[in-house]
């Protein structure tokens, strides 16, 4: 039959299903199979909170939301065109981020009468019969029947087995609406379930059947594609944050010559770090699955004394419990690095959902005067370098470093275009191997013209000396107790922290004009949808700029003179008012917050509207 | 056993001491474990660079700011993990963790039984004086029930630890004990601790003679430490008493002591094999309250010793295998990937 194909510019599409139904994986290779086309795009993948939620239930949906496109994306999509619902409760909890006559694709299986119950929906209530979805375009498959019947032949499967591969049918048929090839999800599952060799030709088989369902199925008269994105030009692939953070970190023990220990405790959404490090143990990898978060700091702490790139990675709750730990490693000045990719808090708070709320426990919770540098990442991708210039200023500064990512960075997939090893710039280490001609005795906090103190491992003979918690005399190091010396020491710790700012890029306008009614100030996971709602209003003729911090504690040098520039600085942030705070408190300006704290990320509308406001007044 | 490095220069006690004043109360038995310290380091044939000494907090904590080495004093209960750390990336150091009672079974409990089980090879020093110093006279983990301390005026109600169990149960590799007041015994138990591959626990008895004085006399004084003490030797008996005319035999499961002479002699005891996983059980478990009438002696020296892989040489291993079956990390292939494609 005549088919049709349709030119589309931007498409987001969410995947959203029972934990059960592999909507992450399915999400995943959907992913994949656009960025090897060459297509921009940004993922959000919304777990539900509990790893097996009774099954049709709301709780217990899963939900993986791509936007793709052949202009630039960087943001997933405030809303999706197409919503694909494995059960009732996948639908009605998404119904609401679909666009206005967006289409549903449904699998009518989960729809009879105990999935409309266990979605809450009212006795009697079927929302696919009942006219309630007839603003949208609704496409119904009995996913569970077809793939069943797909699966005929496979006799030693049972029928669980076989509801298993439901997914498949559902990938395998919006290859086909997308015009996809199928090739990558093929070899993919031929590396997952090569030795399972009927599993392996069930999920090909069920992923052909979905394709073929769409090609002879007189019902869809139309195919969709989306053209290649204009990205710089250069080598591709796809990455997720937590994965391009690992990538970072060995990157910088290779390329500073240090071999990286992990000391870490599990912890949502953190772990995939751990996991993804532990893979790599032929770079020389040291991790180490500690007995708890403390553990999981201070064996950091041990191995970087010893000469190692030091690295502690955890969310929130774990920040809490390494305080005490990080402010040792502020006294003690060795490099250190701790990761925390932020969740929703306080205390176990909203796990599986994002938040940018530690921004002041890492600035300040630490007891004592205890100053330590703060970098962010604002998208997957750029955890990859930001990480990498964490661990430049923790070994060049000897001083610990917090890095702050979130859930969402974590989690969420884009294209990226992967340095060259030799692109990267070494980051120099020095030790200290021996006494100066001039020296008689070690003296281990003598600093260097950035108030740097040597790094000198134990093994280097001639250098015995002993460091500690408690404060420290100037220069000698040993214990302190003057009380004009402690003032001269927090001062001097203090100032080793400021000085960074000289050896950190100044700060940039991402969009916009240098001067202007208001500057949008951002940072971390709040990036792409500061961005887009800038670039509409600039095209829409607002004079709005936005910049997006990287390096937070000590803020670029010329910061106060970007932010002077505008007659407001907005802040979004998703806490409740951290950055603004700091903002104001260091430049004095009226800084003002936008602040969403639901555990899900910033929408692009949702800023545009609230910029505009300020050109109302 | 470490292999003696011949071309290392001869160092004495003296080399292994520095320049900062020792702050302990005169009379503190952690003078004595300093002492026999610096004493045997120079023996023990590590270079003095090698050696790291790293303490938590707490009186014994300031350890390592009176030894001329390579030392870091922690923070509260963290020293082990810290070590644990130290010990997986530099495998060729010296490792000592000095740290008491309330550091090491309050704070740091769980540090210390996750560094037992996972076989380190480093040495734990846990000076025991049952009480806390530093924070001037509270009862710790290890003070007898009963005890009247600052933070317990009609008494303590804590049952306490029996550490040299809590190693067993975490499954340690050596587990000693040694007292401040005899100088030889502790020189061969920290040597013996040095000698071990492995996690090496070694509770020493350190009166601390502000807050808790006399709490071990009875097994330190002349007058009742023959009779109270068991001195244990490698595939000797378990002799004991004034005139070494006790002794402990099995019957069963369970010890009993003897008189020598008529109704019993040496052939019937006990003998000591620190290699009998069972049997040290039996001995760590004989630590009944010395006021008790018909109490048993109280043990010291080494009373269990196994051989099991140390953490970092399996962590170790694990990075040669896997640069052996998939070659030296390549950091271009890494960020490349499997998957790419190219934007003209
Ligand atoms: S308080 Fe006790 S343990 Fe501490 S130094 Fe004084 S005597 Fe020694």
């Amino acid at each position: 039959m005549e088919r049709k194909e349709a030119l589309l510019q931007d498409v987001v599409i969410k995947f959203a299903g029972d934990s059960g139904d592999g909507m992450q994986l399915t999400g995943l290779q959907f992913t994949n199979n656009t960025a090897l086309l060459g297509i921009d795009l940004a993922t959000f993948p919304d777990f539900p909170a509990e790893i097996r939620a009774p099954q049709g239930t709301l709780p217990g949906v899963s939900g993986y939301q791509i936007r793709f496109s052949s202009d630039r994306v960087y943001t997933p999509g405030d809303l999706c065109d197409v919503l694909v619902a494995m059960n009732a409760a996948a639908l009605k909890a998404n119904l609401k981020s679909l666009k206005p006559a967006g289409k549903i694709i449904v699998n009518i299986d989960g729809f009879d009468a105990k999935n409309l119950r266990l979605a809450n929906y009212a006795d009697g209530v079927n929302p696919l019969e009942d006219g309630s979805l007839d603003s949208y375009e609704v496409i119904k498959i009995d996913v569970t029947k077809m793939t069943r019947e797909s699966l005929k032949e496979f006799t030693d499967l049972g029928m669980k087995e076989k509801d298993r591969a439901k997914n498949m049918f559902v990938l395998g048929f919006l290859y086909w609406m997308y015009n996809r090839s199928l090739d990558n999800t093929i070899t993919f599952l031929t590396e997952k379930f090569g030795k399972k060799e009927t599993i392996l030709q069930s999920n090909i088989k069920v992923l052909q059947a979905g394709f073929n369902y769409g090609d002879t199925t007189e019902t869809f008269t139309t195919r969709y594609r989306v053209e290649k994105a204009k990205l710089p030009p250069g080598s591709y692939r796809s990455i997720m944050g937590n994965q391009s953070l690992a990538y970072g970190l060995i990157a910088a023990s290779e390329k500073s010559g240090l071999p990286l220990f992990l000391g870490t405790y599990p912890i949502t959404p953190a772990s995939d770090i751990l996991h993804e490090l532990s893979k790599h143990k032929n770079f020389g990898i040291r991790t180490f699955q500690a007995e708890d978060e403390i553990a999981g700091i201070t064996s950091a702490i041990g191995a970087a004394y010893g000469g190692s790139l030091g690295v502690t990675t955890t969310s929130g709750p774990g920040m809490a419990l390494k305080g005490e730990a990080m402010g040792l490693a502020v006294m003690l000045e060795i490099p250190l690095l701790i990761v925390d990719i932020q969740r929703g808090g306080p205390s176990t708070g909203l796990p599986t959902k994002t938040e940018q709320s530690d921004l002041l426990q890492a600035y300040y919770g630490r007891n004592g005067e205890c100053p330590m540098p703060v970098i962010s990442a604002s998208t997957p991708s750029d955890c990859f370098s930001a990480v990498y210039e964490a661990v430049r200023i923790a070994v060049q500064h000897m001083t610990p470093v917090i890095f702050l990512s979130d859930g969402y960075i974590a989690n969420g997939a884009e294209p990226w275009k992967f340095p060259q090893s030799s692109d990267l710039a070494p980051i120099e280490v020095k030790f200290k191997t021996e006494l100066g001609f001039d020296e008689e005795k070690f003296m281990p906090y003598l600093r260097d013209e950035k108030l740097v103190r040597p790094w000198a491992v134990p093994g280097t003979p001639g250098l015995e000396h002993r460091i500690g918690g408690i404060e420290k005399q100037n220069i000698t190091g040993n214990v302190s107790y003057d009380p004009e010396n402690h003032q001269l020491m927090v001062k001097i710790r203090q100032e080793k922290v400021d000085k960074i700012a000289d050896y950190i890029p100044e700060q940039k306008l991402d969009s916009g004009a240098e001067k202007g009614k208001v500057l949008v100030l951002g940072w971390g996971s709040t990036y792409g949808a500061i961005k887009s709602a800038a670039m509409e209003l600039q095209e829409e003729g607002y004079a709005v700029s936005h910049a997006h911090l990287r390096y937070i504690r000590p803020f670029p040098k010329n910061l106060g003179d970007i932010l002077r520039n505008f007659d407001h600085v907005l802040i979004p942030e998703i806490n409740n008012g951290q950055l603004v705070k700091i903002i104001r408190d260091q430049y004095l300006i009226d800084a003002k917050g936008y602040n969403k704290i639901m555990g899900i990320p910033i929408t692009k509308t949702e800023l545009v509207t609230e910029i505009k406001k300020y050109f109302t007044e | 056993m470490s292999e003696v490095n011949s071309v290392l220069p001869t160092l004495t006690a003296k080399d292994f001491s520095t320049d900062q004043e020792v702050r302990w109360c005169p009379g503190c038995g952690d003078y004595s474990i300093l002492a026999q310290v610096q004493k045997v380091m120079p023996t023990i044939g590590v270079p003095k660079e090698n050696i790291v000494i790293i303490s938590g907090i707490g009186c014994s904590s300031r350890f390592p700011y009176y030894m001329n080495t390579y030392g870091m004093h922690s923070i509260h209960g963290r020293a082990t993990a810290i070590a644990s750390g130290l010990k997986a990336t530099r495998p060729e150091l010296s490792v000592w963790i000095v740290t008491g009672d309330g550091d090491s079974l309050s704070i740091g409990g769980n540090h210390t039984i996750h560094l037992l089980r996972r076989n380190f090879d480093v040495n734990v020093l846990l000076f025991n004086n049952q009480i806390y110093g530093l924070t001037k006279g509270q009862y710790s983990p290890t003070s007898e029930e009963n005890k009247i301390t600052k933070s317990t005026p009609l008494g303590s109600i804590d049952h306490p630890f029996n550490p040299l169990a809590l190693a067993m149960g975490a499954d340690a590799s050596f587990i000693a004990r040694s007292m401040d007041r005899d100088p030889k015994h502790l020189q061969q138990m920290l040597t013996r601790s040095h000698q071990h591959k492995g996690a090496s626990f070694l509770e020493i008895y350190q009166n601390c003679n502000i807050f808790n004085d006399g709490a071990f006399e009875i097994f330190t004084e002349k007058g009742s430490k023959l009779n109270e003490t068991l001195f244990l030797e490698q595939g000797k008996p378990l002799i004991f008493g004034a005139n070494q005319n006790k002794g402990i035999k099995l019957d069963g499961l369970k010890p009993v002591v003897v008189e020598l002479g008529e109704n019993a002699s040496t052939d019937d005891l006990w003998i000591h094999d620190e290699r009998d996983f069972y049997k040290a059980q039996i001995l760590i478990r004989m630590f009944d309250d010395p006021r008790i009438e018909g109490h048993f002696p109280r043990p010291f020296g080494v009373f269990y010793e196994a051989d099991r892989a140390c953490y970092e040489d399996a962590l170790n291993m694990q990075i040669e295998e896997a640069v052996a079956k998939k070659g030296s990390g390549n950091l271009d292939k890494l960020l490349r990937g499997s998957e790419v494609w190219e934007i003209a």
